[in-house]
């Protein structure tokens, strides 16, 4: 090959290497963008008087004399809107059934909305449910109530052969004729002064309990949870694999025992994590005892499992990775077989090990099936450290699952669901980042 | 009776060769107190499994003198300064035959703690092998380990090993710096004088120089010198030179027997064997 071909073909491949990386990265971007800007959105928000109000009585926090100000005053602004309310309750009265059964419909969808905005209208029984206690904490939700407000959603199954498109109809045509047509322009002029809108800086969202299964509130119990059980996993794993690596490295003859050994360990590191879960469930809860139901004990226990061949591996190839000679050198200086592991070959192997390590813990801290039979729990309050032997715990994992999927109001909550992955993200990203940090510093180190 | 001590009654050599005579060591001191067998193998061969790498090996090597050991690579070399504090162990089809006595005592004994062993043998490698620690850290590691905890008998320690391996003025202002920063040279000194601290009987080097360039080799050569008589000193060594110039006695292996040993004024001007006689006058290597 000559000089030329040569040095084009290095140059393709720098390029083609430095393009790869560059998708990488805005792939990366393309995932983590959205999860940070929304997740952020469950910090910091514009929030109406009613997150102020709820802040205030569930929480005990915000000034309370300018809150009842502001509620004073967005109460004034509302009393417009109930009187209409109860201006055409009364022309309802008046109206013979096939106008009544015209209007009734929409106007119950009408009422919902604004109960949406506002909470419980005059009249209303007290609802049993916090979260329908209290109007739209958030302004951007509020928004959105207003809209249903103005507009009924309807389906055209006008043409059979596509799926039926919805669109929308105009309620201020709807109730044109009727007293109520004026409520809609003034609750659309007015929505600001009823709610009053301020941005917010919510950190009660990571340090708060939630109420009313994450309808108000913070994530913190998940979070205090995700981190027991990660610690809880290593707790176990670590050591445990540390010992399992050097005994594989130092100690075992190779023989039908060891090859045995190490292809279990090899087998072990691809099984799903489902079947962790259930493992962890069929041993560690029903046959062990361990607990004597779901616990964060059980479910670090079955995390530990599931990690162990990783932290096994990485610890492996870290003491493989330890220079001969310098076993060599301890030995012959009159050490022993322990002393010389103790003293040279496991802080030179450290960066590996603790990378391995630091990876797990991120798995740990990520994984949802482990734990679903074994530790978590939905909906919780933040557990204190004497209660992991036995007591379950919410966890990141298993809550960003549960809120996309079981939640029964998993629409009226999206940011929190947001929220929970982000702060799930920015873990194990934090994480690995220290994972690389401390290698970095032992490597150099080690290096002088 | 030592092997070495019968070669001197030897004929001359009719065809003494001019080469040789650059070979001539210098006029070296009798060692009072030396000169006793210190290390001694009968019939002593140590196999890779099945293969026999050294055979049959009888010698004396005697205390505080230096003994070099050459031939040809692949001979054995290393594998019979290894066997001496069983090194070897390390490898793990490498077994012995025949007895290695150490002071009187079987090294391969069952109740041998080669442990103990291997704190009165000490060891420096071909390639310098300092460990990722701070240079004071190096020193003091075998002196830990043998229970020394006090700070000041440690410094005490380190400065004197450091001072007998010719390195305490190169590197005593940078005693906390890591030792890989040391040069190819300083590094292998600084292995020495961490075997030194050890207070050996015995100093083992497996071609101490061979990754060394010549200035440092000179540095490890006038090392030697200054430490002969205080140990007993094997050095294996590819460079006759060398050899020639630190040693007091040398043992010539080839394919594993070992040929012949003698005091090495004698074998190199006088050898007593044909293989001795062309390996050192370089008809083969
Ligand atoms: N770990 C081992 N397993 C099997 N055979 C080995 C092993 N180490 C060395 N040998 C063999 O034993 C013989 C002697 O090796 P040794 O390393 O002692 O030679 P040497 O004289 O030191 O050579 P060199 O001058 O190249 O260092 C060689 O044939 C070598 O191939
Ligand atoms: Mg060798």
């Amino acid at each position: 090959m000559n000089l030329g071909t040569r040095k084009l073909l290095d140059r393709s491949f720098t390029a083609l290497g430095f393009g790869s990386i560059v998708i990488m990265g805005l792939a990366l971007l393309v995932v983590l963008a959205p999860i940070a800007s929304k997740g952020i959105g469950a910090i910091v928000f514009q929030g109406t008087i009613e997150h102020r109000k709820m802040l205030l009585s569930e929480f005990g926090r915000g000034d309370a004399e300018k809150i009842s100000k502001e509620e004073a005053s967005a109460k004034e602004a509302r009393q417009k809107v109930f009187d209409m309310l109860a201006t055409f309750d009364q022309e309802l009265e008046q109206m013979d059934f096939d106008r009544q059964s015209k209007y009734r419909n929409s106007y119950e969808q009408v009422k919902s909305a604004l109960r949406g905005l506002y909470g419980p209208l005059p009249g209303d029984t007290e609802p049993a449910l916090m979260r329908f206690q209290y109007g739209q904490t958030r302004w951007d939700k509020a928004e959105e109530k207003l809209h249903e407000l103005l507009y009924e959603q309807k389906w055209d199954y006008s043409n059979p052969d596509v799926i039926a498109k919805p669109y929308d109809v105009s309620r201020a045509a709807e109730f044109e004729g009727t007293s109520l047509v004026k409520l809609f322009s003034y609750v659309e002029e007015n929505l600001d002064r009823m709610m009053l809108p301020e941005w917010t800086i919510y950190w009660g969202f990571i340090t708060d309990s939630s109420i009313d299964a994450h309808f108000f509130g913070g994530i913190w119990p998940e979070i205090q949870g995700t981190i027991f059980l990660a610690i809880g996993a290593m707790l176990f794993a670590f050591p445990l694999g540390v010992i399992a690596a050097i005994y594989f490295t130092e100690y075992a003859r190779d023989g039908f025992l060891t090859s045995m050994l190490r292809s279990a360990n090899s087998t072990l590191a691809g099984v799903p994590s489902i079947v962790f879960g259930l493992f962890g469930l069929a041993f560690f809860i029903n046959t062990m005892h361990v607990s004597h139901s779901k616990s964060v004990l059980a479910g670090s226990l079955t995390l530990a499992i599931m990690v162990l061949p990783t932290i096994i591996r990485a610890a492996e190839e870290a003491i493989l990775a330890v220079p001969k000679t310098y076993k060599e050198a301890s030995l012959s200086l009159g050490s022993t077989k322990w002393n010389t592991i103790v003293t040279v070959i496991l802080p030179a192997a450290l960066p590996g090990i603790l990378t391995g390590g630091v990876i797990s813990l991120g798995r740990a801290a990520g994984e949802t099936a482990p734990i679903i039979f074994t530790a978590a729990v939905s909906v919780g309050t933040a557990i204190g450290i004497g209660d992991v032997l036995s007591s379950p715990t919410p966890a990141l994992s298993w809550n960003i699952y549960n809120l996309a999927s079981e939640h029964e109001a998993a629409a009226e909550i999206r940011h929190v669901q947001y929220g929970m992955v982000l702060s799930l993200v920015t873990i194990v990203l934090l994480l690995n980042l220290s994972a690389i940090i401390l290698r970095a510093r032992i490597s150099k180190k080690l290096k002088g | 009776m030592p092997m070495a001590l019968e070669a001197t009654g030897m004929k001359k050599k009719s065809n003494d060769s001019a080469v040789l005579d650059i070979y001539l060591p210098p006029e070296r001191k009798k060692i009072e107190g030396g000169g006793k067998p210190h290390v001694v193998a009968k019939n002593f061969s140590i196999y890779y499994g099945e293969f026999e790498a050294v055979k049959k090996v009888n010698a004396d090597i005697l205390s505080k003198y230096v003994t070099a050991i050459i031939g040809p690579s692949g001979c054995g070399k290393s594998t019979f300064l290894r066997a001496i504090n069983r090194m070897n162990d390390l490898i793990p089809n490498c077994h012995t035959t025949g007895a290695l006595m150490f002071d009187g005592e079987d090294v391969y004994g069952k109740f041998t703690d080669e442990v103990l062993l291997r704190k009165k043998i000490g060891m420096v490698f071909q390639k310098p092998n300092p460990f990722p620690k701070s240079i004071f850290d190096n020193i003091a590691y075998g002196p830990r380990l043998h229970g020394v905890k006090d700070r000041k008998t440690l410094e005490g320690i380190v400065e004197q090993s450091l001072r007998k391996a010719a390195l305490w003025d190169e590197v005593s202002d940078r005693l906390d710096k890591n030792a890989l920063g040391l040069s190819g040279g300083q590094q292998q000194r600084l292995c020495v004088a961490r075997t030194l601290a050890v207070e050996p009987e015995i100093l083992l080097l497996d071609e101490p120089t061979s990754a060394l360039d010549p200035k440092a080799t000179a540095k490890i050569e006038d090392l030697i010198q200054e430490l002969r008589g205080s140990y007993t000193i094997m050095i294996v060594t590819h460079n006759m030179q060398q050899a020639s110039r630190v040693s007091d006695y040398t043992m010539f292996f080839y394919e594993g027997v070992l040929v012949e040993h003698a005091p090495t004024a004698e074998l190199f001007t006088r050898p007593k064997d044909k293989m001795t006689e062309d390996y050192i006058t370089g008809r083969f290597s």
